[in-house]
C-alpha cells in the first residue's frame, strides 16, 4: 500500500531513532497530540527506541477522551428517546456516563445506530421522514469539515428532522492551556499532521512565539514520528524555537482552504468544557445562529449539568502530560478496556487504553514492525 | 474515530452534487467518500480520508523529496553501523 508501508520500513525507523540518539545530548520532555500518534508509539514500540533521556508524553487529542461528562449524559437522554434514530462514531457507545452508556441504552431498545460519517446520519435522515435523526458530533478540526458538510447537505435538502449534539474541540487553545500551566514540563509538541491539513500551521506560531516551544507538524506512520521527534530535537539542542512540518506531503501551510470555509460557514469558536482539563476559552466549535435548526442542544431543550468525574480516575493528569497511565492506581484492575472507569481506557486513541493494549506485552520494537 | 488513513481515488462518481461523491480504495477496500474538499484530485490520486471525507490530496513531489532525504539518513546510518 503506497504511504504506508515505506513509513513503516525497519531499517529506516531503526537508523531515525539512532540520530535521534546521536544528536541528544539532555534530557527532553516532548508530547504528542494526537491519539493516533499516541497508539502508533506504542504499537509499534517507538518509545523504547528512543535514548531514555527523552520521555514521550502524550497528549489531550482523543476526542472520545475529552468530550465532557455533561455531553454524554444529554446523549444518553436524547438516544433513549423513542422518537430518536440516535447515530455516533462506535467508539463513543462505550464511554461511561453516571449511570449508564449508549450501549446499554442500545441493550435496552434505544435505536443507536454506528454510522463511519456524518454524511451516513443525512441519509439516515433521508429514509426516516416520520423519526427525528440525531448525529453525536465528536472530535477535532478533522471531523469538523465532515460535521459542517452534513449541516450543509441536510439543510439543502430540506431535512427538518435531522440535528447535532455538537462537542468539537480545537487543538490550538489546549496546547496554550498546557503551556501556561506553573507545573509544566513539556518542551516540545508533535503537532497532529491531519488537524493541520485542515487548519493549516499559521494558529501554531502564537504559541511558539510566545511560548518558545518548538512545534513540528508530524504524520502517523514510525517513520513520519522518528522523523518529527528528530526535527524537535534537532531544535531543542540548537536552542531553536521554530514551526516546523515534516507532514508537508499532505499539510500545507494555509491547510485546505475549502475545509476552512466550510468550518467558518457552519461553525463559530465558542467556550467548551474538556473532560479532564475544565473549561477553555475558545476551544470549541457551536453551531452558528444561522444553522441553529440543527443544533439538538436547542432543540431538545437541553441543560448542560455539571457531573462530577469518578474521583478514582486521573484523566486529567494523563492528559495533561503529568501522569502516564500505568501511574494510575485503577489502571489494568479497576478500570480496564472491558470495564473503563474514565474515557482515555475506552478509545483505541486513548492513552490508557493503548498502554493497556500494548505495554502490558511488553512490546519490542522489532517484534511489531512489519 | 482519528485515524485517517490514505486511499487511492477510483473514481468520482458524481462531481454536480454538494458532496462531490467518488470510490476510495484503501489496500482493497473500496469506500464511498466525499471528494468535496479536495476538487483538483483525480482517479490515480492519493488522499486522506476522515470520516468519509478526503481532507487533502497527498503531493506526490513533496513526498519523493522527503523521502530522498530519509533515504540519505538511512544510508549513512547504515555506512557508520558498518564502520563501527
Ligand atoms: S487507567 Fe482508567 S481510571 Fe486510570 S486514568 Fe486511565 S481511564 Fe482513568
Amino acid at each position: 500500500m503506497k504511504y504506508l508501508e515505506e513509513y513503516r520500513d525497519s531499517t529506516l525507523v531503526r537508523q531515525l531513532a539512532q540520530r535521534i540518539r546521536r544528536v541528544t545530548t539532555r534530557p527532553w520532555t516532548l508530547m504528542e497530540i494526537c491519539g493516533g500518534q499516541t497508539h502508533a508509539i506504542l504499537r509499534f514500540g517507538l518509545n523504547e527506541l528512543l535514548p531514555s533521556s527523552i520521555t514521550l508524553v502524550h497528549g489531550p487529542g482523543c476526542p472520545v477522551c475529552v468530550t465532557p461528562l455533561e455531553m454524554i449524559e444529554q446523549a444518553l437522554q436524547i438516544a433513549a428517546r423513542t422518537d430518536v434514530i440516535f447515530t455516533s462514531f462506535g467508539d463513543m457507545l462505550r464511554v461511561p456516563g453516571k449511570h449508564s452508556d449508549l450501549l446499554r441504552i442500545k441493550s435496552e431498545g434505544g435505536d443507536i445506530r454506528v454510522v463511519y460519517s456524518p454524511l451516513d446520519a443525512v441519509k439516515i435522515a433521508g429514509q426516516n421522514p416520520d423519526r427525528h435523526i440525531v448525529f453525536f458530533a465528536v472530535g477535532f478540526e478533522t471531523t469538523a469539515p465532515a460535521t459542517a458538510l452534513a449541516v450543509l447537505e441536510a439543510n439543502r435538502r430540506g431535512l427538518s428532522n435531522f440535528s447535532l449534539l455538537v462537542s468539537h474541540v480545537r487543538v490550538p487553545p489546549a496546547i496554550e492551556l498546557l503551556l501556561s500551566a506553573p507545573d509544566c514540563r513539556i518542551h516540545a509538541f508533535l503537532a497532529a499532521g491531519h488537524v493541520c491539513a485542515v487548519m493549516g500551521c499559521e494558529e501554531y506560531l502564537p504559541l511558539v512565539t510566545r511560548h518558545r516551544v518548538p512545534i513540528v507538524v508530524t504524520g502517523f506512520e514510525p517513520v513520519d514520528i522518528l522523523h518529527g521527534i528528530l526535527m524537535a530535537v534537532g531544535q531543542l539542542e540548537s536552542g531553536r524555537a521554530e514551526l516546523e512540518n515534516q507532514y508537508i506531503r499532505c499539510v500545507e501551510t494555509a491547510g485546505n482552504p475549502a475545509a476552512r470555509a466550510l468550518i467558518h460557514d457552519v461553525f463559530e469558536i465558542v467556550p467548551r468544557q474538556w473532560r479532564g482539563l475544565g473549561n477553555i476559552p475558545r476551544s470549541g466549535l457551536g453551531i452558528r445562529e444561522a444553522y441553529a435548526g440543527f443544533d439538538a442542544e436547542k432543540r431538545f431543550g437541553l441543560s448542560r449539568q455539571i457531573v462530577a468525574e469518578p474521583a478514582e480516575c486521573l484523566s486529567g493528569k494523563v492528559l495533561r502530560g503529568l501522569k502516564k497511565p500505568n501511574q494510575c492506581p485503577a489502571f489494568g484492575t479497576r478500570c480496564t478496556p472491558d470495564h473503563p472507569l474514565g474515557a482515555p481506557m475506552v478509545s483505541g486513541e486513548g492513552a490508557c487504553a493503548a498502554y493497556h493494549r500494548y505495554r502490558l506485552q511488553e512490546p519490542t520494537a522489532a517484534s511489531n514492525l512489519p | 474515530m482519528c485515524l485517517a488513513i490514505p486511499g487511492k481515488i477510483e473514481r468520482v462518481s458524481d462531481a454536480s452534487l454538494l458532496t462531490r461523491p467518488g470510490l476510495v480504495n484503501f489496500d482493497g477496500v473500496v469506500k464511498e467518500v466525499s471528494l468535496a474538499l479536495v476538487p483538483e484530485a483525480a482517479p490515480g490520486d492519493y488522499v486522506i480520508v476522515h470520516a468519509g471525507l478526503a481532507l487533502s490530496r497527498v503531493d506526490e513531489t513533496e513526498a519523493r523529496q522527503v523521502f530522498a532525504y530519509l533515504a540519505a539518513i538511512k544510508e549513512l546510518g547504515e555506512i557508520e553501523d558498518r564502520a563501527r
